[in-house]
C-alpha cells in the first residue's frame, strides 16, 4: 500500500440530467505533480470541486493521510491545507495583490490591519518560489500572468500542501506558460502535491508525474508519464486515434469574396489607431490566417469587420457590394458568418436556451416567424437538426441553457448556427482557444469543409500550430499593421516568430511590387 | 469677509447630514448593497430623535447632552429601519432597487399618520435650542474660530469625527477590507471563508446608524429640532446618494462632495446677503434649485468615469459561481 496524500474513491457526483463523476478514484502521492486529463464536459472540474468543498458527492469518500475526511466547504478545504488557483482568478480587482493575498487570513491586532509581517511573509515566499510580483500593484493594471503568481501565493501564504491548478495555462502566453511548468515542478520539489487539470497533452508530457484522465465522467486510467506517449494520452482521453496532422486537400482558389481596402480603426484604449490602413482580399476556397501576438489590432479589426465598431476610414467589400457602413445585420445577410473571439459576451445569450442561441441568426425569416410571432416547432425541429448535424452535446437537448454547457459545446452550437445559414466568408476568432483537443480537431475540420466548399474562411488565430497547420496563407499583424504576408507551406515557426515580434516586415505592398 | 463666514457657518451644518448619510450609502454600496432607502432611512432616523427629543425638552437637561441621546435614538431606529433592507435584499435576495423604492415611500406617510394621530400637526415641533452662539476659547482663535467654532452646532463636530472613524474602519481594519472585497467579488471573498451575508448585513446596518445620524442631525442643524412628514428630509437622502456617487464611493471625497452641494444650498438662502448676486434680481427660487439642479448636471457628467462597486445590486448566491 502506497502512502497517498489524498484519496478520492468511488467519487459518485450527479446533476440533473447528467452524471459528472460516475465512481471515479483518484490518488495523490505527496511530492509529485499529478494531471487530471479529460475532454470538456469529462468531469475534471467537478471532481475537484467535490475535493475543495464547492460541491458534495453523492457517494464515495475522501481521505487524508489514510483518515477519512469531510469536506463541505472550501474552509473545511483550506483547513485541511486544500488550496486552489481557479480558472477564473478569484481576486479583487481594486485591492493590491498584498491586500488580496493576506485576504481572510489577514494578520491583525485587535481588527486593525498589520501589513509589515505580511508582506515579509509574502516577499519571502515570492523569492523562495520565484514568484515575481509588486505586492502593492492593483490587480486590475497587473498582467494575467502576474494575477496568477498572486493567486499561488495566496494558497502557499496560507500553508497549503495541496495545490490544484483548474486549466492555468488557459489564459497565459506560452513564456508564461513555460514559468508556470516549472514553478509547479519547483512547488513539487519541495514536497508539496500539485494535482493539474488540463487537456493540452504537451504540458502534461513536461511536467506530471503521473495522469489520471477522465472521459464522460469516468475514470480511464492512471498512467506514469514516463512510460506513456502523447498518442497513449490522447487516446485515452478521447476514446480513438486523434490525428494531430491536419489533412488537406489541394484546393481551387476562386475569385474574391471579401476585399478589405486601406481600413484604419481608432484604438478604444490610447490615441493612435489600433488598425492601421490595412489591406487584403480573402477568395473562395482558400484559409487566411491573421496571425499575431494578441493586443496587435486584431480584435478592433474584426469589431470593425463585422460591424461592432466604426472604421474611421477605408472600405470593406462582400461578394462585390460595399458593406462598410452596413448593420450587422446586413452584413450577415449579405453572406459574412462570424464565430466571435469571446463566446459568452458575443457569441451567445447564455441564459437564452440552446434552441433560442441556435435561430438567433435567422429567427426574422418566414420560415421562423409569422407576423412578429415566433414559430416555436420550426425553431425546436431546426435546432434538433442542427444538434444532430453537429453533435453538438447538451443535457437538456434544445432546451438546456447554454451557460450550463461545456466550452466546446457552446462553441460548436456556434459553428451550428453561423455555418448552417448562408455565407460566402467565415470569420473565425480564435475558435479553438480553451478547448480540448477532441473540439480543436472537429472545428479544424469545420473550417477546412467550409474552404473545400469554395468559401472563404478568415481565421484570426494566436496559436502557431493552428496557423501553420490549418491555413492556405498567413497575414501577420504587428501594431496594427499586416508586415508579412507568408506561405505555410514555405516558411518555418522561427521565421512567423519573427514577423510577430516585428523583428522583420515584408509589406503586403512590396510582395505587390514583386509581383 | 463676514459674508466668508456667514457662508461656511451655515454651509457646514447642512454639509453634516449629507456627508453622514453619504457615507452610510458607501459602507452599504462597498458590501455590494443599492441602498436606495437613505431617505427613508434618515426620515425614520429623524422622527424618533425629534420625538425623544420632544419628550425630554421640558426636563433641565443640557441641549448639547440631549443631541448625544438623541443621536443615539437616531442611530438606533436607522439601524432597525435598515433591517428590512438587509432582511429584503441579502436573504430573501429581493430587487434592491425596489425594496428602497418601497421603503422610502412607507415613511413620510407614516410619520404624517402618526403625527395627526397623536399631535393633530402634520410632524413633531420641538422647543428646544440647540444653537451654539461660541464654543469658549476654540471661538476666540483668529479667522479658525470664527469659522467653525461660532454660531454653529455640536453636530458638525460629531461628524467630522464620524468622518475621521469611518475611514479609520473602513481602510484600516479587517472588517474594512472584508467588506470591500464583498462589494467588489463576492465570491473571492466567499472562497477565502469571509461570510458575504454577514458582510453586507453589517453594511447596510451601519449605512442605517449613519443614515438615522444624518436624518438627526438635519433636524436638528438645518430645521431646529422640528420634522414633518411633507417636506420630510427635502430629498436630502437623493442628494446624499449622489453625494456618494460624486464622491466615488471614498470617504474624503464624500466630504468634499459634500461640502460642494452644502455651499450651492447656502448659497442659495443668502442670495440677499451677496449685493452681487441680489441686484441680478433673479427670483430667489430659482436658486433654490440649484443643488439639486448641480446634482443632475454633475452626475450626467461624471457617471461616464465612475466606478461603482462591481457586484453592488447583485444578491450574493452561493450556488452560482
Amino acid at each position: 500500500m502506497e502512502n497517498y496524500i489524498v484519496e478520492m474513491l468511488n467519487i459518485t457526483k450527479e446533476f440533473p440530467g447528467i452524471i459528472a463523476n460516475d465512481n471515479i478514484t483518484l490518488n495523490l502521492k505527496k511530492g509529485e505533480v499529478h494531471a487530471l486529463l479529460g475532454e470538456n464536459g469529462a468531469g475534471k472540474s467537478t471532481l475537484v470541486s467535490v475535493l475543495f468543498g464547492l460541491y458534495q458527492a453523492e457517494k464515495g469518500e475522501i481521505k487524508k493521510n489514510g483518515k477519512e475526511v469531510k469536506i463541505n466547504n472550501p474552509n473545511d478545504a483550506n483547513d485541511l491545507g486544500i488550496g486552489m488557483v481557479h480558472q477564473h482568478f478569484k481576486l479583487v480587482e481594486i485591492f493590491t495583490v498584498l491586500e488580496n493575498i493576506i485576504l481572510g487570513v489577514e494578520p491583525n491586532t485587535l481588527g486593525f490591519l498589520q501589513k509589515t509581517d505580511a508582506r515579509k511573509k509574502v516577499m519571502e515566499l515570492s523569492g523562495k518560489y520565484g514568484l515575481k510580483i509588486n505586492p502593492d500593484a492593483l490587480i486590475e493594471e497587473i498582467s494575467i500572468g502576474m494575477q496568477q503568481r498572486a493567486e499561488i501565493l495566496k494558497m502557499l501564504y496560507r500553508e497549503n500542501e495541496i495545490l490544484i491548478f483548474d486549466e492555468p495555462t488557459a489564459v497565459l502566453t506560452p513564456q508564461e506558460i513555460k514559468e508556470l511548468l516549472k514553478i509547479m515542478r519547483d512547488l513539487a520539489q519541495e514536497g508539496k502535491s500539485v494535482l493539474f487539470i488540463t487537456h493540452k497533452l504537451n504540458e502534461i508530457i513536461e511536467v506530471a508525474d503521473r495522469c489520471t484522465v477522465l472521459r464522460k465522467g469516468k475514470y480511464i486510467g492512471t498512467v506514469d508519464i514516463k512510460d506513456t506517449t502523447k498518442e497513449e494520452l490522447s487516446r485515452m482521453m478521447v476514446g480513438r486515434d486523434i490525428s494531430f496532422n491536419i489533412e488537406k486537400k489541394l484546393t481551387e482558389v476562386k475569385e474574391v469574396v471579401l476585399s478589405v481596402k486601406n481600413v484604419t480603426v481608432p484604438s478604444k484604449l490610447h490615441k493612435n489607431n489600433a488598425v492601421k490602413n490595412i489591406s487584403f482580399d480573402v477568395r473562395g476556397g482558400e484559409i487566411v490566417c491573421l496571425a499575431g501576438i494578441d493586443g496587435n489590432g486584431q480584435t478592433e479589426f474584426i469589431s470593425a469587420l463585422t460591424g461592432l465598431e466604426k472604421v474611421s476610414s477605408g472600405t470593406i467589400i462582400l461578394g462585390g457590394k460595399d458593406i462598410t457602413k452596413s448593420s450587422i445585420r446586413k452584413r450577415s445577410v449579405s453572406g459574412m458568418s462570424h464565430i466571435p473571439e469571446d463566446r459568452h459576451k458575443h457569441g451567445l445569450i447564455l441564459d437564452y436556451s440552446l434552441e433560442e442561441n441556435l435561430v438567433l441568426q435567422r429567427y426574422w425569416q418566414p420560415e421562423f416567424q409569422n407576423k412578429g410571432f415566433i414559430r416555436f416547432h420550426a425553431v425546436r425541429n431546426y435546432a434538433e437538426c442542427l444538434i444532430k448535424k453537429y453533435d453538438v452535446r447538451s443535457g437538456q437537448g434544445p432546451i438546456t441553457m447554454a451557460r450550463s454547457m461545456s466550452g466546446g459545446n457552446q462553441q460548436k452550437a456556434i459553428i451550428a448556427r453561423e455555418i448552417d445559414k448562408d455565407h460566402e466568408v467565415l470569420v473565425a476568432v480564435q475558435p479553438t482557444r480553451g478547448l480540448d483537443v477532441g473540439a480543436v480537431e472537429y472545428i479544424h475540420k469545420q473550417l477546412i469543409s467550409r474552404r473545400d466548399c469554395g468559401k472563404g474562411v478568415l481565421l484570426v488565430s494566436l496559436e502557431l500550430d493552428e496557423v501553420m497547420n490549418v491555413s492556405d496563407r498567413i497575414l501577420v499583424m504587428y501594431e496594427g499593421e499586416i508586415v508579412g504576408e507568408l506561405d505555410p507551406k514555405k516558411t518555418t515557426v522561427q521565421e512567423l516568430g519573427l514577423y510577430m515580434s516585428g523583428a522583420k516586415r515584408n509589406t503586403v505592398k512590396e510582395i505587390d511590387n514583386a509581383e | 469677509m463676514s459674508t466668508v463666514y456667514y457662508l461656511i457657518q451655515n454651509m457646514l451644518p447642512v454639509a453634516i447630514p449629507l456627508l453622514l448619510v453619504a457615507l452610510g450609502g458607501m459602507f452599504s454600496e462597498r458590501s455590494g448593497i443599492v441602498n436606495i432607502a437613505l431617505e427613508g432611512i434618515m426620515l425614520f432616523g429623524a422622527f424618533f430623535g425629534a420625538l425623544f427629543v420632544f419628550f425630554i425638552q421640558k426636563s433641565q437637561i443640557d441641549p448639547q447632552v440631549i443631541i448625544l441621546i438623541g443621536m443615539v435614538v437616531a442611530g438606533f431606529s436607522g439601524l432597525i429601519y435598515s433591517l428590512l433592507l438587509s432582511f429584503a435584499a441579502v436573504t430573501m435576495k429581493a430587487n434592491q432597487t425596489i425594496t428602497g423604492v418601497s421603503l422610502n415611500m412607507l415613511i413620510p406617510a407614516a410619520i404624517l399618520l402618526f403625527s395627526k394621530m397623536f399631535f393633530n400637526s402634520d410632524g413633531i415641533t420641538t422647543n428646544m435650542n440647540f444653537y451654539i452662539r461660541k464654543v469658549p476659547v476654540l471661538g476666540d482663535i483668529p479667522f479658525i474660530g470664527e469659522m467653525f467654532f461660532q454660531k454653529t452646532y455640536l453636530t458638525v463636530v460629531l461628524g467630522l469625527f464620524f468622518l475621521v472613524i469611518s475611514v479609520i474602519v473602513f481602510y484600516k481594519t479587517r472588517f474594512g477590507l472584508r467588506l470591500r472585497a464583498c462589494g467588489e467579488h463576492p465570491q473571492a471573498a466567499d472562497s477565502v471563508g469571509i461570510n458575504v451575508y454577514f458582510m453586507r448585513y453589517a453594511g447596510v446596518s451601519i449605512s442605517g446608524i449613519l443614515g438615522g445620524i444624518g436624518g438627526f442631525f438635519y433636524s436638528v442643524g438645518v430645521l431646529d429640532g422640528n420634522v414633518n412628514g411633507h417636506t420630510g428630509v427635502a430629498g436630502f437622502g437623493f442628494l446624499a446618494l449622489a453625494v456618494m456617487i460624486f464622491g466615488q464611493w471614498k470617504p474624503i471625497r464624500i466630504l468634499l462632495a459634500a461640502l460642494f452641494f452644502a455651499f450651492l444650498r447656502t448659497l442659495a438662502y443668502s442670495v440677499v446677503l451677496i449685493p452681487f448676486l441680489d441686484n441680478l434680481g433673479i427670483n430667489q427660487t430659482y436658486y433654490k434649485m440649484l443643488p439639486y439642479i448641480a446634482t443632475m448636471v454633475v452626475l450626467a457628467f461624471t457617471s461616464r468615469k465612475s466606478r461603482a462597486p462591481k457586484a453592488e445590486g447583485i444578491p450574493y448566491d452561493k450556488a452560482l459561481r
